[in-house]
Formats: structure tokens, C-alpha cells, sequence
């Protein structure tokens, strides 16, 4: 996929992770019920380098959040490994190794109201991981640091004093970023960290991460559904549909010339802006249930160019100008890549 | 620098900000709650105080004097005599100091096996909610079978138990422990099941999410992060049980298993005047009665309030 | 596309107030606020949480939620007044004139009839048909907006349906008893992307159809863009600026719609800063005198702070600021929340 050189930063390989939510045994065997499995995500290859942004996009149901908490050690995978810096995170490790390499990885969370305990001070809060991995050789090197992480996320020593609930939604989330960027990490998986605000706010959240990003030499895995704001943000994307990776390409490359059907249709939903009268053409179907998705590429159902074997064969992910892509229409050169263009240039719209 | 105007100022000082608070505003609308609020802590002060404000020590059996015996109140007997304003039992005990000192026991027992009630429940509902799978299974399955029996009937039952181990001197010696392990061990079982939904709820949350992500082991995420926020509905419970509580350990205490007869509770009070009652002397009974029922009454409608106070949705 | 000025307008909001009285002191969720919307016309509110667009929304349907309550002003249906109705008068307004579409579809069906039943019920209390032909109406509605097999699942429950399914059963209830009128409250907030814009086009293609003007309120800006003829910008329960959309989308004139705009990413450029509004809009007990905006505003003068600007002439809109008077903002003073 890359090229021959230094291992990427973070290397995800056919991770799964299967969710069994079948009935109890005991209704199952009075009602002769199956097992039921959901593939919440079901085999996915990614490689992040140092210093950029990757994001992974998709509906609800796709499994994008659930990659995020299996990249931070949430859940346990059933299947594949995660690498951090060429460290398996599975092998057996000893408690100060497992904290060691903990500590360089952190994440931001979707709701401003419950990612922060509503009982703690704000400064206990972003305190917790600088105490946890013993950062601070004394009280007053960790007020230091408290205050000087406060202040990075534009807000002031003071508010450190105060609950939660005193502030926004907004600021909230700048709590959160604080308290992510507490234990000096290298990597942030972001989980949709401003889907629940403002768009004024987005705006300042999104700035703000943008800048962290380039002062502090961070790494993001930036989960989302909102494209344009993962266009704003990010130097490489990767479409899920449930459970599964049908795209990965450099940001320009997805947005001007999407392969993937799924990925065009996504494409075609972003809101015109900028009024240039596009035409969009309205998408086929729903998501279907990750209970039970359909054979072959999951995709097929809603897809105007399956064939046969699209419903039978699920598609390997192909390398292509800079990503890969999963379908086999464009393997078999079925489908031709289109140029897009959105808005001109010079139109600004503020 | 932001200097927000969307944020809320601090107030200065923690007495500013409860004086400012919903629940005051709450509490000093309803009329009927300040009253019970005051009796309550009227009640509470006069019993603990008893040492010092009960005219006589009726359970030091140097100051009786059985010529005291039976008199009646002051407002219905013919002498007019105040020594012993609400009149003496059979042995010449003042039935007032005899209620001060027995309020205190009741509501020493109450308080107590509410405490006690309250640390097994939680720790068991925040254990069971937070591990889940077998160990949840398992302590739910002994809460189910605990609620088939009435509380009384368990309370009975363990303490049944001690007297048969141990003798009845020893027993009357530990009886205050054996009753409120009793009881405590009789209500746990709704605190369990309280705490346990709401430690479900919270664990879901992305602030517990953000501890696991730093590694702090489940004791740590369950004490620091996870209690906290569930204790709100636990307040409201124990101010209900506590009336609950009480009159447990006065039904006990009237059935002649509960507090013995040399330290008497309200409960015992009423059951040595009922011994009296044919005999017309009606002030040995109902004045202990009258007081626990005034206690009782006075703390759950202090319960009723909290638990009104506390619910974001009438607010 | 209707314009005002031919047709009497079909709803009149005038100088709308909406408070509620709090131990606190009385808070003015929506202050003075007024527009008009012509027949078959959609007009978009949008505004950011707290802006007071959706307490209008349920101000015109009459569902406002008390202590909630309407304190000064009027809103007129097709001329007649309906914001002092008694309960069973609006009642009848509500369903037959007024209908309306909430964000969670999932709330707006009751879990225990089936959608048939649903549709029938609302059909029959609001027109007088027999419970034939009210069924017949209910599937050809339902076929209208786009339910498969409308014929068997018409006796479904809302269970049984997906959140995109459920939303267009929404749609077809609300259309039923043949509004002229929907107030559509977020009506695609809750789905995913690609249902949004089929829900979204499915609503302006009914609505055409059946010439029903649309009040959607929404926070989302694309939403607007696609769907609405004009659309009105609200701040802190004001409105800040109305027009067509067209023109509030690409020249904005209040600052605030400018903010607004820029904040969003959009595809076509990549610039490395977003436009960042400082600050947040004020809470409902903090609003600042004169203009509500004024603390975040880069062009403000000392007029601003002082005087509240009504809504005036500001090219083909109308926006609620002194930059468009002739008077000016007087002397400029400095913005005062700066996010670095």
C-alpha cells in the first residue's frame, strides 16, 4: 500500500470485532432461536503516518466508532492486530510497559455533556492522566501543568476552579482537549468531537485542533460523518460501510475523483453551499441492519452497478492511485472514474 | 484569552451558592416541609440532648421510687405536681425522660441500620452494576430472594438467630448491634438495585470511557468516578427508610425481640405501657406513641420533599 | 417563486414575544420577532441552539409548553388570528390548516397503533370521510411518499419501520388532512446523511405538489440552501437578517450570517482556518443591550452598543444592523471576547 519505507506510526490489520447479541440462552433454546452476530467491523487495513490526520467516515452503523475504541484499547479485538510505533498492543505486557505506550495515545469524545464527570472540578479532571502516569514531580508542577494546558485550549487557569456544567457546550469539549493532551500524547483518536455542537462552534473546535495539531507534532484519527468538515481537516480519508472499508484515497483524490459508488453517493449528499445549482442524484435505499448484511459486497442492494458476482464475492480492497478501493466494478474497469469540481475557487463565500 | 460570556460566574463560597440553589427555593415554598423540618431536628436535638434536659434518669434504679408509681399526667391528675409532667409507669420511671432517652435509641437504631443498609447496598449495587455477567447475576438472584420475605420477617429471623447462640445476658448487652445488623441487613436489597441501574447508566458514559482509556483499574473508576454521580437517589431512599427504620425496630421492639426493657426504645415503651393499658393508666402507652408517630410522620414528609427536590423533571 | 407582495400571505407573525417566567425573572426566549410567508413558499429559520427558532416553530402550532407563553404579539392564519385560540379551537386549526413534522421520528408515532390506524384517525377527525375512503387516502398518501408495499404495511407498527421509513409515515400525517401549512422542526437532524437528502427532497416535491408552504427550522445551513425560497437568520431570539436565500447564502449582510457562512466547511476551496465567530451567543439572562451581537462583532460602533437595529433595507434582504443605516454605527469600538 505505502511505499517500502519506515513502519507507519499506527497499523491496523484485518481487525474484527464481532458483538454477540443473540437472545439468552434460555429463550434461544425454548424458541429455537439462532445465535445472532453483528460484524460491527469486519476486516479493516489501515496505515497512519506520523503527523497526519486520517479520517474515517461513514454512516450510522458503519463501525467507525467502534474502530476508534478498539484503536485505544476500549474493546478487545476478536480478530487482527492494532501496532502503535511497531508495538503489537496485544502481546503481554507488563503493567509500566502497557502504561508507557498508554500514555501516547488519548481520545476525544462526541458528547460535551458526558465525557466530563459532572462531580469533579475541572482541574481534578484534566489532573486525572497527568497523576495516573506520574508526570508531575510535585503540586505545584502539576498546577503548572493544569494551567498551562488551560490556556492552550483558550481558556484560563481560573476556569479550573468551576464544574462542568458552568460552561458550553464548546468549552467543554476544549476540557476534553485539554484532559486528551494532559499526558503529552502523540496520537488522538477523535470520535466525532464536534458532531453534538454549534456550527460557529465547530468552527473554533475544529481551528483549535488544526493548530494543536501543527504546534504539538499530533497525529489524529479523526472519526466522522460529515464530509465537509473531514475535507477541511484531513490529509487522507477512509469510507466504512458497515464494517467494512470500500475506500481509502488522499483527501483531494477522494473528493475529485471518487471511485467507489458508495463513496459518489456519499459525496452527492454534501449540502450546496455555494449555490452553484449542482445536481445531486438523490440515493437509493437505507443502511441495512448490521444483524444480518447482505452477501457478497455489502454494498450490492443499493449499488446501480452490481452484477452477479458483486452479490456473491466480497471485493479485496485494491490498491489505486494512492489508496485502495473494494469493488469490483472498477476492477473489472466497468466503471469509469469521473472528474468533480465543487464551487469555483474564487467565490468565497464570508 | 476567551473571556466568555456565556460562562456562569462562580459564587463565592459554598453557603452562597445552597442559599442561591433550586433546593432551598424549594424548601422554603412548602410550608408543610419546614414544619416537618423543624420538628424533625426538634425532636432529634431533645433526644440527643436527654443527659442534660430529662428532668430524671429513669433507668438508674437508685432514683426510683416505687411510691411514684402510676401517676398520672399533670393535666389530668388532681395534684398539679410537675415533677413528672406526663406521668410514671408502674415502676415510678418518668414517662417523659423515658421518652427522650428512648427517642434517642430509636433514632440511633434508625440512623444506624439505615448506614448500614446503605454500605452493603452500595457496594454491592456498584459491583453488580459495573461488573456485570456472573457477579451480577449472582447478587441479583440474593437480592430476588431477600424481597420474597418481608423485612420484619428477615430481621426476626437473624436475630432469632443470635439469641440462640448466644445468652440472653450477653444478648441484652448487644442487642443495639444485633438490631441494627438485623434491619440493615433487611433493607439493602433497594439501595442494591438503585445503585445498580444508575451505575449502568453511567457507565456507558463517555467520562468512565475517558478513565478506561487512561488504564485506572475498576475499583478506582467505580470509587472516584462512578459514585459520586449515583449517591443522588440513594439520599432519597435512606430519608424514607429512615422512618421505615424506625418503626421496624419499634414493631420488633413491641414483639419483645428487639431493644430490652433496661435500655428501652420508643417501641419498648409502648409495649410495657400497653402491659398497663386495661388497667386505664393510657399515658404509659400513648405518649411514646404519640412521639414516634410524630417522628416518623415529620421524617418522611422531609423524604417526600427530597425526593421532589431532587427529580430534574419537576424542577 | 411567490413573492409577498402579490399574494396576501398566508401566516402573519407580528412583533411575536415569547417568555418564561422563571424564579430567576422572566426570560425572553423570542423578542419581537416578525415575517411573513406566502402561499406554496418555504421559508427556512435557522439559528443556533438557543436562538429561540424552534419555541417560534411551536409558538405558531400552539404547542408551546408552559410556563411557556406567548406575551405580546400576533400570528395570523390566512388573516385570522390563531395565537389566542382556546385549546379546542387550535385543536382544529392544528392538523387541518397547521401540520407538523418533528426531529424524532421514533416520538412522533405512537409505538402502540399501527400507522394505518394513525393516518385513519387523523384523517377522520379533521375531514369528513367514511373509514373507506379515509384508508384509501391514508395508502395513496403513503404511496405518495415513497413507502414500499404500501399495501401490506399499512397495518405495520412504527417498530417496524427504518428511521427514514418512519419519518416519511411522519410526512404523510402531516399532509393527511391537507395543511396549508407544515412546520417542520428539524425534521432531518436525526438521520443519516443520505437519507436527509432524500427526506429533504421528498418534502419540497410534496410540498410543491400540493402548494403547502413550509416553516422549516433547522440549525443546518446545507438544508436551507437546498431547500428553502427564503430563509430567516435568528440570534439570541431575534432575527437578524431575512431574505431570499440566494442572497443571505452567498452575501450575507449582517455580520453574524457572515460568520455563520464562513464557519462552514465547505468543498470547492481548502483554507486552513475556518472563519471563527469569538465568543458564544449569550445566554437568555445575559443578553447585552442595544444590538445582541455587539460583543462579538468586528464592526461595531457606539451606536451598537446603545440601540437595538431594527430589520432594514440591506440590498435584496432585510438584516438588523446599523452598517445598513444611514446614520452608521457611530464610532467604532473595539470587539471585546477575542479568542486568540
Amino acid at each position: 500500500m505505502l511505499d517500502a519505507g519506515p513502519k507507519p506510526f499506527v497499523q491496523i490489520e484485518s481487525l474484527k470485532r464481532y458483538f454477540d447479541v443473540s437472545p439468552p440462552w434460555l429463550v434461544r433454546t425454548l424458541e429455537g432461536r439462532p445465535r445472532q452476530i453483528v460484524q460491527a467491523v469486519d476486516g479493516i487495513d489501515i496505515e497512519i503516518a506520523k503527523g497526519e490526520t486520517f479520517s474515517l467516515v461513514g454512516e450510522s452503523g458503519c463501525g467507525k466508532s467502534t474502530v476508534a475504541r478498539l484503536v485505544v484499547g476500549l474493546y478487545p479485538p476478536t480478530a487482527g492486530s492494532i501496532a502503535f510505533d511497531g508495538n503489537d498492543m496485544a502481546e503481554r505486557r507488563s503493567g509500566a510497559e502497557m502504561a508507557a505506550l498508554r500514555r501516547r495515545m488519548q481520545m476525544i469524545f462526541q458528547d460535551p455533556y458526558a465525557s466530563l464527570n459532572p462531580r469533579w472540578r475541572v482541574f481534578d479532571i484534566i489532573a486525572e492522566p497527568i497523576r495516573a502516569f506520574g508526570l508531575a514531580r510535585d503540586r505545584t508542577d502539576l498546577q503548572k501543568r493544569v494551567d498551562d494546558l488551560l490556556r492552550q485550549v483558550r481558556l484560563t487557569p481560573a476556569d479550573g476552579a468551576k464544574y462542568p456544567h458552568e460552561f458550553s457546550g464548546g468549552q467543554r469539549q476544549r476540557i476534553s482537549i485539554a484532559r486528551a493532551l494532559a499526558s503529552e500524547p502523540e496520537f488522538l483518536v477523535c470520535d466525532e468531537p464536534t458532531s453534538a455542537l454549534d456550527v460557529s462552534v465547530q468552527a473554533q473546535i475544529l481551528n483549535l485542533m488544526v493548530d494543536l495539531q501543527r504546534r504539538l507534532r499530533l497525529t489524529y484519527l479523526f472519526i466522522s460523518h460529515n464530509l465537509a468538515v473531514v475535507y477541511h481537516i484531513s490529509t487522507r480519508v477512509g469510507v466504512m460501510y458497515l464494517g467494512r472499508l470500500v475506500e481509502v484515497a488522499p483527501t483531494d483524490t477522494l473528493f475529485r475523483r471518487p471511485k467507489h459508488p458508495y463513496t459518489r453517493m456519499l459525496l452527492d449528499t454534501i449540502p450546496d453551499l455555494d449555490m452553484s445549482g449542482r445536481q445531486r442524484a438523490p440515493v437509493a435505499g437505507e443502511v441495512p441492519s448490521p444483524i444480518n448484511p447482505p452477501s457478497g459486497c455489502t454494498f450490492h442492494p443499493r449499488c446501480p452497478f452490481a452484477n452477479e458476482r458483486c452479490k456473491v464475492e466480497r471485493p479485496q480492497a485494491l490498491p489505486i492511485e494512492g489508496g485502495t478501493v473494494a469493488c469490483h466494478a472498477i476492477e473489472e474497469g466497468r466503471l469509469a472514474v469521473e472528474e468533480r469540481s465543487y464551487a469555483a475557487a474564487g467565490g468565497s463565500r464570508a | 484569552m476567551a473571556t466568555d460570556s456565556a460562562t456562569k460566574s462562580t459564587s463565592a463560597g459554598w453557603l452562597h451558592r445552597v442559599a442561591d440553589s433550586d433546593i432551598w427555593w424549594s424548601f422554603k415554598s412548602s410550608p408543610m416541609t419546614i414544619v416537618a423540618a423543624i420538628a424533625t431536628i426538634f425532636i432529634i436535638v431533645v433526644a440527643f440532648l436527654s443527659p442534660v434536659l430529662a428532668p430524671h434518669t429513669p433507668f438508674d434504679p437508685a432514683t426510683l421510687s416505687l411510691s411514684d408509681g402510676l401517676k398520672p399526667p399533670v393535666l389530668v391528675s388532681q395534684d398539679g405536681d410537675w415533677t413528672f409532667p406526663l406521668g410514671t409507669d408502674d415502676q415510678g420511671r418518668d414517662v417523659l425522660s423515658s421518652i427522650m432517652y428512648g427517642t434517642r435509641l430509636s433514632l440511633e437504631v434508625g440512623f444506624f441500620s439505615v448506614i448500614v443498609a446503605m454500605l452493603i447496598g452500595i457496594s454491592l449495587g456498584l459491583v453488580s452494576g459495573y461488573l456485570g455477567g456472573t457477579v451480577d447475576a449472582v447478587i441479583m438472584r440474593i437480592a430476588d430472594v431477600q424481597l420474597t420475605f418481608p423485612a420484619i420477617l428477615v430481621a426476626l429471623l437473624i436475630d432469632g438467630v443470635v439469641r440462640g447462640i448466644i445468652s440472653v445476658q450477653r444478648h441484652d448487652e448487644i442487642a443495639l448491634f444485633v438490631i441494627v445488623g438485623a434491619i440493615g441487613l433487611s433493607f439493602w436489597v433497594q439501595y442494591a438495585r438503585t445503585v445498580r441501574g444508575s451505575v449502568m447508566v453511567e457507565k456507558n458514559k463517555e467520562y468512565v470511557q475517558a478513565a478506561r482509556v487512561i488504564g485506572l483499574s475498576p475499583v478506582l473508576i467505580m470509587v472516584r468516578h462512578v459514585l459520586p454521580n449515583v449517591t443522588g437517589p440513594v439520599l432519597v431512599i435512606a430519608t424514607i427508610n429512615l422512618g421505615l427504620a424506625i418503626i421496624t425496630e419499634a414493631t420488633l421492639s413491641f414483639l419483645g425481640v428487639g431493644l430490652p426493657s433496661t435500655e428501652p426504645s420508643l417501641g419498648t415503651l409502648i409495649r410495657l405501657g400497653n402491659e398497663v393499658l386495661q388497667s386505664g393508666d393510657w399515658w404509659i402507652t400513648v405518649f411514646p406513641g404519640i412521639t414516634l408517630a410524630v417522628l416518623v410522620l415529620a421524617v418522611n414528609l422531609l423524604g417526600d420533599w427530597l425526593r421532589d427536590a431532587l427529580n430534574p423533571k419537576l424542577r | 417563486m411567490p413573492t409577498p407582495s402579490n399574494n396576501p400571505p398566508l401566516l402573519e407573525v407580528k412583533h411575536l414575544r415569547v417568555e418564561f417566567p422563571t424564579r430567576h425573572g422572566t426570560l425572553l426566549a423570542v423578542d419581537d420577532v416578525s415575517f411573513d410567508i406566502a402561499p406554496g413558499e418555504v421559508l427556512g429559520v435557522v439559528g443556533e441552539s438557543g436562538a429561540g427558532k424552534s419555541l417560534t416553530g411551536n409558538a405558531i402550532i400552539g404547542l408551546l409548553e408552559p410556563p411557556g407563553r406567548i406575551a405580546a404579539g400576533e400570528i395570523r392564519l390566512e388573516g385570522r388570528r390563531i395565537d389566542n385560540l382556546p385549546y379546542e379551537e387550535m385543536r382544529k386549526v392544528r392538523g387541518a390548516r397547521i401540520g407538523a413534522i418533528f426531529q424524532d421520528p421514533l416520538t412522533s408515532l405512537n409505538p402502540l397503533y399501527s400507522i394505518g390506524r394513525q393516518l385513519v384517525e387523523t384523517i377522520q377527525t379533521h375531514l369528513s370521510l367514511s373509514t373507506a375512503e379515509a384508508r384509501k387516502r391514508a395508502l395513496d398518501l403513503l404511496k405518495e411518499v415513497g413507502i414500499p408495499g404500501a399495501e401490506n404495511r399499512i397495518g405495520h407498527y412504527p417498530h417496524q419501520f427504518s428511521g427514514g421509513m418512519r419519518q416519511r409515515v411522519v410526512i404523510a400525517l402531516a399532509l393527511c388532512a391537507g395543511p396549508r401549512l407544515i412546520v417542520a422542526d428539524e425534521p432531518t437532524t436525526a438521520l443519516d446523511v443520505s437519507i436527509q437528502a432524500q427526506i429533504i427532497a421528498l418534502l419540497k416535491r410534496l410540498c410543491r405538489e400540493h402548494g403547502t408552504a413550509v416553516m422549516l427550522v433547522t440549525h443546518d445551513m446545507g438544508v436551507i440552501a437546498e431547500t428553502a425560497d427564503r430563509v430567516a437568520v435568528m440570534y439570541a431570539g431575534r432575527i437578524a437578517e431575512i431574505g431570499p436565500v440566494r442572497d443571505v447564502v452567498k452575501h450575507a449582510r449582517h455580520p453574524y450570517t457572515k460568520g455563520l457562512m464562513g464557519s462552514i466547511p465547505s468543498l470547492g476551496v481548502r483554507h486552513d482556518k475556518l472563519t471563527q465567530i469569538d465568543g458564544a451567543m449569550p445566554r437568555l439572562t445575559e443578553i447585552p443591550p442595544g444590538c445582541a451581537f455587539n460583543p462579538r462583532c468586528d464592526f461595531r460602533g457606539q451606536r451598537c452598543l446603545n440601540e437595538r437595529p431594527e430589520l432594514m433595507l440591506a440590498g435584496a434582504s432585510r438584516a438588523a444592523c446599523w452598517l445598513h443605516d444611514r446614520g452608521g454605527v457611530g464610532a467604532p469600538v473595539s470587539k471585546e471576547t477575542v479568542d486568540a
